[in-house]
């Protein structure tokens, strides 16, 4: 594509066709699993259920749960993607898995909280339109999440450019763990709480359910992640893709030192690839707290472990990957879990076993993921 | 070089100098130690800073027949963080301390047994304010006691309210995987079963932030209660998720959501929430008014859960620790003298009532609250609505009418009329 494009061409290539091929995905993957479920589920019908007082037959119990289970895993699979971002670009471009990013998005999520407190201490919740007020958390929270990530690259992984792998990699986790104990101090020093529960409940909008169709409800936080999500995906793949600084970021994630030689600040590239990624990445804390309703210092460490193992599922390195990988395994453990309770000698405890078992098989089996990464070609 | 030397040597001497200075602490001194051992840090610190306080003011209050006898009493708190690898480590430092003669603790049952088995070893007593499993005392350990209730009546009296008031015909329920949670729901469970109510489901659980595989269950097979048999700072979160999900049941749960935080934490959605209790209301505790008004006075909040059994565990051992240097002649008390004379405590008259230990360690006579939340303001916790209670002897304790308690279920209007 050149440049300038028609505005026409524009909107279709950055807007309207990655949107559509998000949405045939989605539906695409939510369709393939509800039928392998239920065909499953119809070979298998009862199980002894474990302490309940009740045969259930599971295939009705799946069809009953179906909707419920549908929108669950989609919600949580958009999550998970836009976490898997934050640790694909880094990847991309510095072939380093960030394991501090699970905690930035825990930050994100407590700036968000902060935010949203403070508010309702001041009495100004409610001459904020609930648009805006999510608005203002998510901004409030990438800025904040994204200056952090550049100065934990500058900090915590630049010295350690040259070193050997494993070094940047211990740096990463005692980053992360510097984080979790750093909030519970200040948590813990400013409200001795750090079970920071969202007042959700003081902005109406965000508590009401929209009827869809007979049995379903969805929640407006539902909706909120979902487009939120799908906005930002949209807008880092215009990102990387259609602007001048993204091309330098594919540069730099094809081949450093050539990038370098082509006059590319790579220092400066990488601090940017951070900033973005780190952004996302609080941008995610903030909707994970909508949801959840509560962000705790050690809440980011299982979302963002699980968010990791969509990436590698996606193909580590590659943004398409990411989005892929989260939904899939949204959806995946979602199905897997709705069916737990009825199983004998499990139960919803087991539900993370499920993504871990998936990381373990994808590395045995196909450590590229789904998509590969993008491989560099040596001349 | 030489001044490197030197001043090494010097920093060495103080250094040596210090450790001597720091010997254990020998039991030959006039300053007795009272450990309390409750979850001051993290999300469960509210009633565990409630029992260190409980401690404290007893402490403050209730140590001149001591002091008179030429002894000082200190506090030495501790926290175990809720966290059963904390509170054995922190039980290894307590029974160290020669000076300590007595804990008060543990808020978890998790925490306690094996903390409790530590100091067991080391004859050191300890009562608890808030521990309701039922092995904590079946185990028949000499120096551990409690004077709340058991968690086998606990859930019994959930279950009775819950067939008999709120005539529920369906149930879920869900446990923390704790020795808590899973003892309760073992017991309320059993409960309706045995009065032929249908249990839909019985899950454990350690999530703490997103319960969406265990609603969507709840959601399909739609209960008439929700059970949640755990601590507030999960419970509450759970309560909140459920109900921003739709979920219409009644929400029910144990002694571990006696705490103004599930208000805070959960919000809209614990408004009407039932639960049981251990800890004795203020409205249902005339003779605490004192008491409640020297805690706000001292720590600037009202009381919450825990405190005033914690206040009540320590005037017992108080007391135990003055008859024992009252017969051993003057003398610093002996940890196992000490032990023997809480477990001998009979008729003790305090804020909450006249309590008389078991062989086991419990009180013979334990009374159960069952309160519904009024309102999701956590400084009006305290006025949530008190829907029945009941007394229940101990296993160990005979009915029989010297002992004042076949069980019997009081309804509201009585007890209100009894306490006016």
């Amino acid at each position: 594509m050149t440049f300038p494009m028609r505005a026409a061409n524009w909107t279709w290539a950055y807007i309207v066709r990655p949107f559509s091929q998000i949405m045939l995905f989605v539906l695409g993957s939510a369709a393939v699993m509800s039928l392998i479920a239920l065909v499953v589920t119809f070979l298998f019908r009862t199980p002894a259920s474990r302490g309940a007082t009740l045969n259930i037959d599971l295939f009705d119990q799946l069809l009953k749960q179906l909707p419920d289970t549908l929108v669950d895993g989609i919600t949580i699979g958009f999550l998970y993607a836009v976490i898997a971002l934050g640790y694909t670009m880094v990847y991309g471009v510095l072939k380093f898995i960030n394991f501090a990013h699970s905690e930035i998005f825990m930050v994100g999520g407590v700036v968000g909280f902060e935010i949203m407190v403070r508010l309702r201490d001041g009495g100004l919740l409610s001459t904020f339109s609930p648009i805006l007020l999510i608005l203002l958390m998510i901004i409030g929270a990438m800025i904040v999440s994204g200056v952090l990530a550049v100065v934990i690259e500058r900090f915590a992984y630049r010295p350690l450019r040259n070193a050997p792998r494993l070094v940047p990699l211990i740096s990463a986790i005692g980053v992360s763990l510097l984080l979790q104990d750093s909030v519970r101090a200040l948590e813990g020093l400013g409200r001795n709480q750090f079970n920071l529960a969202y007042p959700t409940d003081s902005v109406p909008f965000l508590t009401k359910r929209l009827p869809v169709g007979p049995n379903l409800t969805i929640g407006v936080t539902t909706i909120i992640i979902v487009i939120a999500a799908i906005v930002m995906v949209l807008g880092l793949n215009y990102f990387v893709n259609a602007t001048k600084i993204g091309k330098g970021i594919r540069a730099v994630s094809q081949d450093q030192v050539t990038a370098s030689l082509m006059g590319i600040d790579v220092n400066q590239m990488i601090a940017i690839t951070f900033l973005v990624g780190g952004a996302l990445g609080g941008a995610a804390g903030v909707l994970f707290g909508l949801k959840a309703g509560n962000i705790s210092p050690f809440s980011g460490f299982i979302p963002g472990l699980k968010a990791f193992t969509a990436a590698v599922l996606g193909g580590i390195g590659n943004i398409t990957g990411a989005l892929l990988g989260g939904i899939l395994l949204g959806l995946m453990e979602a199905f897997f879990s709705s069916l737990l309770p009825f199983f004998p000698s499990l139960g919803t405890s087991y539900t993370d076993i499920f993504a871990f078992a998936i990381l373990i098989l994808i590395l045995i089996f196909r450590p590229t993921g789904l998509l590969g990464q993008h491989v560099d070609e040596k001349v | 070089m030489k001044l490197v030397k030197l001043f090494t040597f010097v920093v060495v001497l103080t250094l040596l100098v210090q450790a001597h200075g720091v010997t254990p602490t020998r039991a030959q001194g006039t300053v007795i130690k009272i450990a309390s051992h409750s979850p001051l840090s993290g999300g469960q610190s509210q009633p565990g800073i409630a029992i260190k306080n409980g401690v404290d003011l007893a402490i403050q209050q209730l140590s001149k027949p001591l002091n008179d006898l030429g002894f000082t009493v200190e506090l030495a708190p501790y926290d175990d963080q809720a966290d059963p690898k904390v509170g054995p480590v922190n039980a290894q430092k307590i029974v160290s301390d020669k000076s300590i003669v007595a804990v008060v603790g543990h808020y978890n049952s998790g925490v306690a047994r094996p903390s409790s088995v530590i100091y067991n070893d080391n004859n050191l007593v300890m009562v608890s304010p808030a521990n309701t499993a039922v092995d904590i005392t079946d185990r028949g350990l000499p120096t551990v006691n409690r004077v709340c209730g058991r968690d086998d009546a606990q859930g019994a009296a959930g279950a009775d309210y819950a067939v008999n008031t709120l005539k529920v015909k369906s149930v879920y329920v869900i446990n923390d995987k704790s020795v808590y949670g899973v003892g309760v729901a073992k017991y309320f469970v059993q409960a309706i079963t045995a009065a032929g109510i249908q249990v839909l489901g019985n899950e454990g659980t350690e999530e703490k932030s997103n319960f969406d595989a265990v609603l969507t269950p709840i959601l399909s097979l739609k209960p008439d209660l929700v059970y949640f048999s755990g601590i507030y700072d999960q419970a509450a979160v759970f309560f909140k998720q459920a109900h921003a999900k739709g979920v219409t049941a009644q929400f029910m749960g144990p002694d571990g959501l006696d705490a103004p935080d599930t208000a805070d934490i959960g919000g809209d959605a614990v408004v009407g929430l039932i639960y049981t209790t251990t800890a004795a209301p203020a409205a249902l505790s005339p003779d605490s008014k004192q008491f409640r008004a020297d805690y706000k006075a001292k720590f600037g909040q009202d009381v919450s859960a825990y405190g005033p059994e914690a206040y009540v565990s320590t005037a017992i051992v108080l007391k135990a620790i003055e008859q024992v240097i009252k017969t051993n002649g003057g003398k610093f008390p002996d940890r196992k003298a000490v032990a023997d004379a809480v477990r001998a405590t009979k008729d003790f008259k305090s804020i909450l009532g006249t309590i008389s230990f078991d062989a086991h360690g419990d009180p013979q006579v334990a009374t159960y609250y069952v309160l519904k939340v009024k309102s999701a303001d956590k400084t009006l916790w305290g006025n949530n609505e008190p829907v029945a209670a009941s007394k229940v002897n101990s296993p160990l304790t005979p009915k029989t009418a010297a002992t004042m308690a076949a069980t019997m279920s009081m309804t509201m209007s009585a007890t209100m009329a009894a306490t006016k």
